[in-house]
């Protein structure tokens, strides 16, 4: 028995084995330590440094700087704008993943792409096509002018603006979710005996409610933080034109930092509620996909 | 209630599903729908269902027409071959949903629902796990789950897509026999897709048997299995061996030996298809005086009551399989390499097209 033992300790004890995948502990310290490095550098410190600037001439100057009645109008028309977008790209990516995901017909694809649009051009140009459309110079310019309807240097030209640029989220995020779903469970709600609206209601809409869920906060994230598009068709017009992103700017070219910094920190800290938010939802998401995969009526578990 | 099915035709892009399809379903029947995958009988179900319109044709519900019925009016109750429970719905809430959504006038009492459903479940042996998440449950009570919802809103017909497809083979038999029984119960005219034929013949009051969007036989298991209507049904329902050959005068010739074949006493030196099921293959140690044909064991598997025996033939170098009872086997005593005589009964000739 002893004898066993001391040769088995034997063979073993020189080597000892490691993963294949593994590494060096040298290699390995040091790339954890970079990647570490480039994090603080590039997310870390911005972050602490807007807190820091915005809080540099006292909490009370901070204060002031948001309370300032053209600080107050600007986050009043970004709530605004955000209000009228999201709700409108809710209903278009809702109607557009479910005439993609439920439904076969020509352009499909087409349709996809086009969806994908405002991500793959650059927020300046978006601005510009609605001035193109809508300005002076543009080609409903006159017709407006007549009708005396403002669309450009206007609150509606940015809600068009901000509408365009967020469009993708909520569809982007529910197109493959639905995809992935199928149409069985609709066709069973419907065979017995539901309507379009209770299927949606019914069965639909809970299905997709996490994923819906996490569409919404990105593309209200976007919504208030969107620079760009808005800036080209705002016009700058103070305590008119200005949302929040923007005054932030203006202040800034301003030479007022704590006050630029202060109107920023608002907007970063609503970027911090928004990913907390993200977090929860993508952990219920998870939870949800673990629950489907457990499902042996699941394709993939058929398959195999 | 009865269904008639005349002359479907459905095609997706250039592939046809169905080609002129007609089928009668006698009311309270319970009839398979059997085929290879692609020979269109989900389709036909679905259309039956409503799911998916027609390009021609009609269907009949009890001598009514329902061709332009949309699927909610058409009181069928339709189990998914996946079953497409409601994931975010408790096994409860799954049956009672064809009653809820009922418009206000027709819907059930929130207590009359319970009393339905909770009936249901017992019905289908579920009653315990009423307040579980179809992620919950096995695969075979969730397909028994699937079924309580499809009866929940009394169908007129109960319509069935490989119902127990996804299941493995010994919850499968379970299954199949449980459904049989309930079927006797409730007696709800029933059509059921399969592609399994011991599925079909095990269960089915009348199978139909299906082809690249035909219908090719229509009868009882009996029928279609001991008087196969086409070459296609001979092979595709229980073993069968094939030999091509020759009719003339009825008889049949297969390379040196001939097979009597009386009803094509008419035929001219036409090419012909000999189909013999596995147990009518005779072997004998010698030759017989009827015509056989000389083989070579090549191969014998002899577990189970039956012992599965192939043949290599010396002419045409064809290998043929022949199904013994055991005592048949054991009087015999084969040996692998050893020099047999195979002599066919029953066989079936059909002629060839020339080409």
């Amino acid at each position: 028995m002893a004898t066993i033992a001391i040769s088995r300790s034997a063979t073993t004890a020189p080597r000892a084995i490691t993963r294949a995948t593994g590494e060096s502990p040298v290699v390995r310290w040091t790339l954890t330590a970079l990647a570490l490095g480039f994090l603080a550098l590039t997310l870390v410190l911005p972050l602490a440094l807007v807190f820091h600037e915005a809080l540099a001439k006292g909490f009370a100057a901070y204060l002031a700087a948001i309370r300032e009645p053209d600080a107050l109008s600007a986050a009043k028309l970004t709530l605004l704008i955000a209000s009228i977008a999201v709700p409108i790209n809710l209903v278009f990516g809702v109607a557009a993943a479910w005439c993609v995901s439920k439904f076969e017909f020509p352009g499909k694809h087409l349709l996809i792409t086009l969806i994908d649009l405002p991500f793959a051009v650059s927020p300046v140009i978006s601005g510009m096509i609605f001035v193109l459309l809508f300005g002076m110079h543009g080609w409903f310019g006159p017709w407006l002018f007549d009708h005396d309807i403002k669309i450009i240097f206007a609150v509606p030209g940015m809600v068009l603006a901000t509408t365009f640029v967020t469009a993708p989220f909520i569809a982007r995020e529910l197109i493959p979710l639905m995809q992935e779903q199928g149409t069985e469970e609709e066709e069973a709600a419907i065979v017995l005996g539901a309507g379009g609206w209770q299927t949606f209601w019914r069965v639909t809409l809970p299905n997709i409610k996490w994923g819906l869920l996490y569409g919404l906060i990105l593309c209200n994230a976007r919504a208030m933080g969107e620079f760009g598009a808005v800036s080209v068709v705002s016009g700058h017009i103070r305590g008119e034109t200005n949302t929040l992103p923007l005054h932030v700017e203006i202040l800034y070219n301003e030479y007022a930092f704590a006050a630029s910094f202060a109107v920023a920190s608002v907007l970063t800290l609503l970027a911090l509620v928004t990913l907390t938010l993200k977090t929860l939802v993508e952990w219920q998401q998870r939870r949800q996909t673990a629950e489907l995969a457990e499902d042996p009526s699941s394709p993939e578990r058929i398959a195999a | 209630m009865s269904i008639q099915v005349r002359h479907l035709r459905k095609a997706f892009g250039d592939f046809v599903a169905l080609d002129d399809v007609s089928l009668d379903v006698p009311g309270g029947e319970l009839v398979a729908l059997l085929g290879p995958s692609g020979s269109g009988k989900t389709t036909l179900l679905r259309i039956i269902a409503g799911l998916e319109p027609a390009d021609q044709g009609t269907i009949l519900f009890h001598g009514e027409d329902a061709t332009a019925q949309p699927v909610r009016e058409r009181q069928v109750g339709f189990v998914f071959q996946h079953y497409a429970l409601f994931r975010h719905m408790s096994v409860f809430e799954n049956i009672a949903f064809g009653l809820r959504v009922r418009p206000k006038a027709v819907r059930p009492s929130d207590a009359e629902i319970r009393e339905t459903v909770m009936g249901l479940l017992k019905l289908v042996q579920l009653d315990v796990l009423a307040k579980r998440r179809p992620s919950e449950l096995s695969g075979g009570q969730r397909q028994r789950v699937a079924l309580a919802r499809a009866l929940a809103v009394k169908p007129k017909v109960l319509l069935l897509d490989e119902p127990f497809g996804a299941l493995d083979a010994k919850v499968r038999k379970e299954l199949r026999r449980w459904l049989r029984r309930l079927h006797e119960e409730v007696h709800v005219t029933s059509v059921f897709v399969t592609h399994d034929q011991e599925e079909a013949l095990e269960v089915a009051d009348r199978v139909v048997i299906m082809n690249e969007g035909q219908v090719e036989q229509s009868g009882t298991p009996e029928e279609v299995y001991e008087s196969p209507a086409t070459p296609f049904v001979y092979g595709f329902l229980g073993d069968v061996n094939l030999f091509h050959g020759r009719i003339d005068h009825g008889r049949v010739s297969i390379g040196e030996g001939e097979l009597e074949a009386p009803e094509w006493a008419d035929a001219r030196d036409q090419a012909g298809v000999a189909y013999v099921r596995t147990y009518d293959v005779q072997l004998h140690p010698s030759p017989t005086i009827n015509g056989s044909l000389e083989g070579v064991v090549r191969h014998v598997r002899a577990f189970g009551p039956v012992v599965r025996i192939e043949v290599d033939l010396v002419e045409g170098g064809r290998t043929i399989e022949a199904h013994l009872p055991r005592d048949q086997f054991d009087r015999l005593s084969l040996a692998k390499g050893q020099r047999i005589y195979v002599s066919p009964t029953n066989v079936r000739v059909f002629a060839r097209k020339e080409g």
